[in-house]
């Protein structure tokens, strides 16, 4: 041989396992010879029928038929070979002594992929072997990679079946099936982060979500978890669509990566104030079909979408509209908008607003718009991610029998009371603020209060601390230095503090309207009260020359419907009283 | 709850950035940020874009600032404050001793 072989060349070599079909037994045997030479793994058959046999049960890298043999000829032997290696590609090369054209030509067309003619030339016999087995091996890659992938795709589709069942639950759940509510996702849009969610609320409206989260797929899909929970389980404990829609938009803040975030309209329908309250944030504007005009009002939408802003940057309120029996809503994401020919064309705005705007009215508005963005749409498959829906005002009938199924305003926190001691060891060590704060947010629409009513409690509950049971003079605080010095002997008075208590006492009524409610918030302490000093601060308000002290009560004042100091100052009350913007 | 503070581009603000809760028990560290020895500052910018919450103490922190600074003569910005926090400026009628954005 010319080539240069190298060690490993000589190790690979004998991994190739070569069946050799000839029934001549010279010509065999010579075959043998160089191939063995060469350092190959040789399989030796005598015809047709040992050659198919050998095949099968050496499953050989590389196959020499002689054309002509007993039994079974050779071009016989290939088609069987052929059939029996499957998908796995077994070079076949003829060893024949025809010099016709004709006959070598018949002989690759039944299965051969080359021949080899006699006699034997070794150096043509080793360059055929070395290609044919480069084509096996790469032939054997690519079969174990489409397999992998196949698999791989079976592991998915499985966990995507799974997924979407779960999803479909999720994104569909609640009351979706009310005779008011029409609605169609495509199959598609689920997967692609598309989200409708709707429930009653125990205030008498019906509530309801439609989303659409940026990018596709898993990562898409995969928000909308938070975002269904946090609603269902505030609409049914009657939190406001404002209180609802802040909470998502915190969560995904905090939780989606930059980038990803959802697009999305929600409503509140009150069906015995006949309005809509609606929040809307990058999805298209949407509209109200007008049953007495036969028109459609435009939506605005004017928001970020939820997850982009903190929640101090954060709008949540929603633009009032009046709903009048027959009124309908109508909302979709932007899949409608971009659905596609087949050609490519976009179902575009001016298609649908060239809908909406028709003078002739027809009598299922849902049905005429989805009908035909579908027809647009025809058999053009891919970016089929259409949700849509409407929403109708029910006439009273229909609205009473809707909110039979309303849930009691049992799940959240109503009319209550409570009281919450400190002792001595809590004082030194225990923050209230955080826990009561807590508690409170659980009555809905005192949630968007929170942050007023920390100012209230912690004035209120460092008032306590600090002049009542530590005995601290706030005229301490009249200095740069006095400031420091003051929250120095705070902090050491707590931590040598021998006896001292604060207790803390909430009552909460609903107000006989039930849109507000008033919040009695009362802190008692063990100190000897404070009375005579705060005359003296109150004296300072409006003065332009400042004293680091005295602005708490001004402050709780200004945000509390009233404040009730008892002499000598060891009770304090302030009344705060809320109700609803509507 | 945290306060960090770093000094502006050009040397002259000292920022001033309060997360979460703003009272009382930030004093040590709010009072650690311009008094850790930053001279020739031509004013501060007290950061509330993150704080959740403040009470009095906070105001009564801010006017401690004030009077380090200068007092009269001290240029302080409050900024990104959100209405509820601006409300309680104006209560105590802070927008005439600060610029409150």
């Amino acid at each position: 041989m010319n080539s240069v072989k190298t060690t490993e060349a000589i190790i690979s070599k004998s991994k190739i396992k070569i069946l050799v079909a000839e029934d001549s037994a010279v010509d065999r045997m010579i075959l043998e010879c160089m191939l063995k030479k060469d350092g190959y793994n040789v399989i030796l058959a005598e015809d047709g029928v040992e050659a198919v046999e050998k095949f099968e049960q050496e499953n050989p890298d590389l196959v020499f038929l002689d054309v002509l043999m007993p039994n079974l000829n050779g071009m016989e032997a290939a088609k069987k070979i052929r059939a029996l290696s499957g998908d796995l590609f077994t070079p076949i090369v003829f060893l024949t002594s025809l010099a016709d054209t004709e006959s070598l030509v018949t002989c690759l067309e039944s299965g051969g992929d080359d021949f080899l003619p006699k006699p034997y030339n070794a150096i043509i016999i080793e360059a055929k072997i070395k290609a044919f087995y480069r084509m096996r091996e790469m032939n054997q890659t690519m079969v174990r990679q489409r397999d992998q992938i196949e698999l791989n795709n079976k592991h998915l589709m499985q966990e995507q079946e799974v997924a979407k069942q779960v999803f479909d639950k999720i994104t569909h759940a609640g009351t979706l099936d009310l005779p008011i509510i029409k609605y169609y996702m495509s199959a598609l849009a689920v997967f692609n982060g598309d989200v409708l969610l709707a429930d009653l609320s125990p205030t008498g409206s019906l509530l309801m979500l439609l989303g659409d989260f940026t990018g596709h797929g898993l990562p898409a899909a995969i928000g909308s978890m938070p975002l269904a929970s946090i609603f269902h389980g505030m609409a049914r404990k009657g939190f406001s669509i404002g209180d609802i829609i802040r909470e998502i938009n915190g969560k995904l803040y905090h939780t989606l990566p930059v980038g990803l975030f959802c697009c999305a309209t929600a409503v509140d329908l009150s069906f015995h104030k006949k309005r809509a309250l609606i929040w809307s944030g990058g999805l298209p504007e949407g509209g109200i079909y007008r049953a007495a005009s036969q028109r459609f009002d435009m939506l605005k939408s004017g928001n970020l979408p939820l997850g982009v802003l903190s929640n101090r940057e954060f709008n949540h309120t929603p633009t009032r509209y009046e709903m009048h029996e027959g009124d309908e809503l109508f909302l979709w994401s932007d899949g409608i908008i971009e659905a596609r020919k087949p050609e490519g064309e976009m179902f575009g705005e001016e298609r649908l607003n060239a809908l909406l705007n028709a003078q002739s009215p027809v009598a299922d508005v849902f049905g005429n718009i989805l009908k035909q963005v579908q027809e647009h749409i025809g058999d053009s498959d891919g970016d089929d991610d259409v949700s849509m829906v409407s929403l109708a005002m029910p006439d009273d009938s229909i609205a009473q029998k809707i909110l039979l199924n309303a849930p009691k305003s049992r799940g959240s926190l109503a009319d209550w009371a409570m009281t919450l001691r400190l002792n001595t060891s809590s004082l030194k060590t225990f923050d209230p603020l955080p826990l009561l704060l807590n508690v409170i947010s659980e009555v809905p629409h005192l949630r968007q209060s929170s942050s007023v009513l920390y100012t209230v409690l912690s004035e209120l509950f460092n008032n306590a601390v600090e002049h009542g049971v530590l005995n601290l003079s706030s005229q301490l605080k009249s200095s740069p230095e006095g400031f420091v010095e003051y929250y120095r002997l705070r902090k050491e008075g707590l931590a040598e503090l021998v006896e001292g208590w604060v207790t803390i006492d909430f009552e909460h009524q609903l107000e006989a309207c039930a849109d507000g409610g008033v919040l009695t918030i009362r802190f008692t302490d063990s100190g000897s009260g404070f009375v005579k000093e705060n005359d003296i601060e109150r004296t300072a308000d409006g003065n332009l020359h400042p004293n680091y002290y005295g602005r708490g009560l001004q402050l709780i004042e200004s945000i509390c419907e009233k404040l009730t100091i008892n002499v000598p100052g060891n009770k304090v009350e302030a009344i705060f009283r809320w109700s609803t913007d509507d | 709850m945290a306060i960090n503070s770093s000094v502006s581009g050009d040397g002259k603000t000292l920022m001033i950035e309060v997360d979460g809760r703003f009272d009382a028990s930030s004093l040590d560290e709010f009072r650690s940020c311009y008094e850790s020895g930053q001279s020739a500052l031509a004013g501060y910018e007290v950061n509330l874009r993150k704080a959740e919450y403040l009470d009095s103490s906070a105001l009564g922190m801010l006017l401690v600032l004030r009077d380090y600074a200068g007092g009269d003569k001290a240029e302080i910005t409050i900024s990104n404050c959100s209405p509820e926090v601006k409300k309680i400026f104006a209560i105590s009628s802070f927008e005439k001793l600060f610029s409150i954005q």
